[in-house]
């Protein structure tokens, strides 16, 4: 039935050398009318690369691309280009300006005018009548930043459904919604589905792929591996054709701890009414020495908020903070950071990476930071450091000497996690490490933390993905409406226990 | 052919090739108008020559820019108030000198009066980085207090006069050293360039600017202190216009508020921006900025060695400010690079239809 569809979209031969790096070789992709193409591949596959060659944002060194009612091949050198043909995309990263309103946002460039001025009135109506479309009912005349990330989020494809006809691309844009804000964003997908647009979706989620689309094209090493109907392709056969082998069974990574020894263990972290007013309220938490400690919640409920607050990245403003049994004041993160923690930031490309800095400074700066200005890492140490790191934790880069932002997000993230390793840590903050990350490189992070806290490493990991903290976590906090709810370890930790204790019900003193 | 290809373009990424290259064809369009142009001779005792003058007159923009292009880097703003401060340094060390009129006698030490001047740059330095830093203030308007304030701070030292100082020791700093050939300045900005050059590449405070440049909230949260960083480079651009306000009264003697130092902010960012520095911060190259001061002063100096008359001067250099500045412009470069790819598909096609 599927193969009946007329073709949309035809990519032959397409082929992108970096410096260093060839990106893509000789790669086809074929999207039809009215299909969801789900585009699959690890990190480095190439997939971002396609992306961005057919959107114009990067050239391609050769190749063609042909698309219906075009009789010659396209050649897009700009995002306009290949929008004013019908190729709209949405990012991972969201490019929308938070300081304008939300129709501002949707409207930019193309405001609906009266007598050579902005029409504002008939612009909020649009924009209200293209969110409520989306199930979204929000002002519209408020700027971006007042809303969560997920809004954000569903504003860009509103913006992009609006002005694309033909072709819509969301590169990972799940990656930062809830389930239910998945359930909204599908019910959006299908219904242009059923208009004719052909959606290229970019996810790492696999039971996302297999809910919502007709078809996956998996990359890998920027070579194509092949495409697939999805309901003829099993998830473990999928997984493989990323990879390119066996998978490790995940479900064996969880180490059997055993709960009774925490009495006797050290105490590393402990929060006594420690709160941040305006994002979370005081909470108390014992951390123990060597243990995985997992936050969980919806987004909002002040899980990343809580670990912010712990490393000073948000000044506590009340209660106490006791690290390794001492009282710590932190001011800033540089205090806790000489204490002995490490936090690696929610939001890599705003708090994680400097993106023109090389690799090699991405990779010292903390350590560097702690030792102050006038103790400077002798080149020659710095480039040990950096070829540690990337050894250790298989960074795959042209060189240790290229901008950080050359590399593919899950090797930037590998690269911030090295920034920390690299200071030797007794406990390590962790928000949302895999986020938007291939499975490969998850199952290394994951082994990784498990790794660390058998080394006596203690680790806070706050994850969205409740079977990732199920495999990593021994003891799970649960958050809600800024304020922990929860904990529950040992045999108390299942995805329904979780699920309950996200949804709240359980207490009844709020 | 490919290794042509690849050495040309080795050449042509190394930073600092399209500042050299700038400053390259001035120098040889001055050599084909002023055939004498590169001519040094020596007289009662000292050099003379244009590449002398240009690298003479060039010495206090080469300070200012060395401090400008921390600012830049760290911040991503502009310190537009250095002209202004080096008058106000100007005055301090003139006034504590000889006090409110013109004279041939010192109330105090004259290395006193150096460091007085120098401190008052600083000061201000000071203030533009707390406004900066601390309060959050935008970098232009911040430094546009002083910018415009700080002249009236000099005439309220000078009291609306021009003072003179009526020695001959005075002259030292900006002119020559007796026995010495080379214009002083040239030493003092060499020096200055130097120890900041030895300040970023021997301490981490080279990085730590770029890091804050780049992203102010990762470099927080891997342990830097943004504020301080960015506090401390609006200081060291202070003490820059200190030091530059002290050649710059010592090449005249004599300290006039209303025109010491006037415009020169402007000179000192066009040098970071001819340089090959993004304006937004991040990365720098300090040897770059100080290539734009020399280019930027290289080309005033040819333009008088051209008869073209001072008044005149501004439309000219106008015009080869835009060239320089258009070359480097990513649009341009994108653009030239849209004409290489057009010629490589015109190419084929003339072999297809062969």
């Amino acid at each position: 039935m599927m193969s009946d569809k007329k073709i949309l979209l035809t990519m032959r031969h397409i082929t992108k050398t970096f410096p260093g790096v060839r990106a893509l070789s000789d790669v086809d992709f074929t999207l039809r009318y009215g299909e969801i193409h789900a585009l699959m591949g690890e990190n480095g596959a190439g997939k971002s690369t396609l992306i961005k060659v057919l959107t114009g944002v990067e050239e391609m060194d050769n190749g063609e691309i042909y698309m219906d009612g075009i009789d010659h091949t396209i050649i897009n050198r700009s995002p306009q280009e290949a929008q004013a043909i019908g190729i709209s995309t949405v990012y991972q990263e969201i490019n929308l300006c938070p300081n304008l309103s939300v129709a501002e946002n949707i409207f930019i460039g193309r405001e609906p005018k009266k007598f050579g001025r902005i029409d504002w009135k008939t612009m909020n109506r649009k924009a209200g009548d293209l969110l409520s479309n989306l199930n979204i009912h929000i002002d519209v005349s408020k700027p971006l930043s007042n809303y969560s990330v997920a809004i954000q989020q569903m504003v860009a494809i509103a913006r992009a459904v609006d002005i694309s006809s033909k072709v819509l691309i969301l590169d990972e844009p799940t990656s930062s919604l809830d389930e239910q804000e998945v359930e909204k964003l599908f019910a959006v997908m299908q219904k242009l589905k059923e208009s004719g647009i052909g959606i290229i979706f970019v996810t790492h989620f696999l039971d996302q792929v297999y809910k919502i689309s007709d078809r996956i094209t998996v990359l890998r090493n920027g070579c194509l591996v092949g495409e697939y109907e999805t309901d003829k392709l099993p998830s473990v056969e999928l997984v493989e054709l990323m990879i390119g082998k066996e998978i490790d069974d995940l479900a064996k990574l969880r180490k059997e701890e055993n709960d009774d020894n925490n009495g006797k263990k050290e105490i590393i972290v402990e929060a006594r009414e420690l709160g941040h007013t305006g994002t979370i309220n005081p909470f108390n938490l014992k951390i123990h020495k060597g243990e995985v400690i997992g936050l969980s919640g919806l987004l909002g409920s002040g899980r990343s908020e809580l670990a912010r607050a712990v490393y000073g990245a948000d000044k506590p403003d009340q209660g106490e903070l006791y690290f390794k049994g001492k009282k710590l004041q932190v001011k800033t993160p540089l205090d806790a950071m000489k204490a002995g923690m490490a936090y690696l930031p929610e939001n890599r490309k705003e708090e994680g990476i400097i993106e023109d800095l090389s690799v090699r400074e991405n990779i010292i700066i903390a350590l560097q930071a702690r030792q102050g200005i006038f103790k400077m890492i002798r080149r020659k140490e710095q480039e040990e450091f950096a070829d540690r790191i990337i050894d250790l934790l298989q960074i795959k880069t042209s060189g240790k000497d290229i901008p950080i932002k050359q590399l593919s997000g899950g090797n930037q993230q590998k690269v911030i996690l090295g920034r920390w390793l690299l200071t030797n840590p007794d406990f390590l903050i962790l928000d949302e490490p895999t986020r938007g990350i291939d499975v490969g490189t998850k199952t290394e992070i994951q082994k990784l933390v498990l790794k660390l806290a058998e080394e006596g490493k203690t680790v806070l990991f706050i994850s969205s993905e409740i079977d990732e903290m199920l495999r990593v976590c021994n003891k799970i906090a649960v958050l809600r409406d800024r304020r922990m709810v929860s904990e529950l370890k040992g045999d108390d930790l299942s995805q329904s226990n979780i699920m309950k204790a996200i949804a709240g019900g359980e207490t009844g003193d709020e | 052919m490919n290794k042509i290809k690849h050495i040309w373009m080795k050449i042509t990424g190394f930073s600092l090739f399209f500042p050299l290259l700038c400053l390259a064809v001035v120098l040889v369009i001055n050599l084909i108008r002023t055939p004498d142009f590169f001519r040094i001779s020596m007289n009662n005792g000292v050099l003379y020559g244009y590449v002398i003058d240009i690298l003479n007159r060039s010495s206090e923009l080469i300070i200012l820019a060395t401090g400008m292009t921390l600012v830049v880097a760290a911040s991503g703003g502009t310190d537009i108030s250095v002209g202004a401060v080096s008058a106000v340094a100007g005055a301090v060390c003139i006034y504590s000198l000889i006090g409110g009129a013109s004279s041939d006698v010192y109330r105090i030490p004259y290395v006193l009066a150096l460091v007085l001047g120098i401190l008052a740059g600083t000061a201000c330095g000071v203030f533009n980085g707390f406004l900066v830093a601390k309060l959050h203030i935008q970098p232009m308007v911040a430094t546009l207090i002083l910018f415009t304030a700080g002249r009236g701070i000099a005439q309220v030292l000078t009291q609306g006069f021009i003072l003179y100082v009526r020695k001959e020791s005075f002259k030292y700093l900006g002119n020559f050293l007796p026995g010495i050939p080379v214009p002083t300045p040239i030493f003092i900005a060499a020096l200055v360039v130097i120890l900041t050059i030895l300040l970023l590449k021997r301490t981490s405070l080279g990085l730590y600017i770029q890091s804050v440049g780049v992203n102010r909230i990762a470099s927080r949260l891997v342990g830097l202190n943004s504020s301080l960083i960015i506090f401390l480079v609006y200081v060291f651009s202070g003490f820059c216009a200190g030091i530059a306000g002290m050649i710059i009264t010592s090449r005249v003697y004599s300290i006039d508020a209303n025109n010491a130092g006037l415009n020169i902010e402007l000179d000192a960012i066009l040098a970071v921006a001819i340089g090959g520095n993004s304006l937004g911060g991040g990365k720098f190259t300090l040897i770059g900025s100080v290539i734009g001061a020399i280019t930027i002063q290289a080309l005033t100096t040819s333009l008088y060695a051209m008869k073209v008359t001072a008044d005149q001067l501004p439309v000219y250099k106008a015009i080869v400010v835009v060239i320089i500045v258009a070359i480097q412009s990513p649009v341009v470069k994108r653009w030239m690079k849209a004409v290489r790819h057009k010629n490589a598909l015109s190419g084929n096609r003339k072999k297809v239809k062969a």
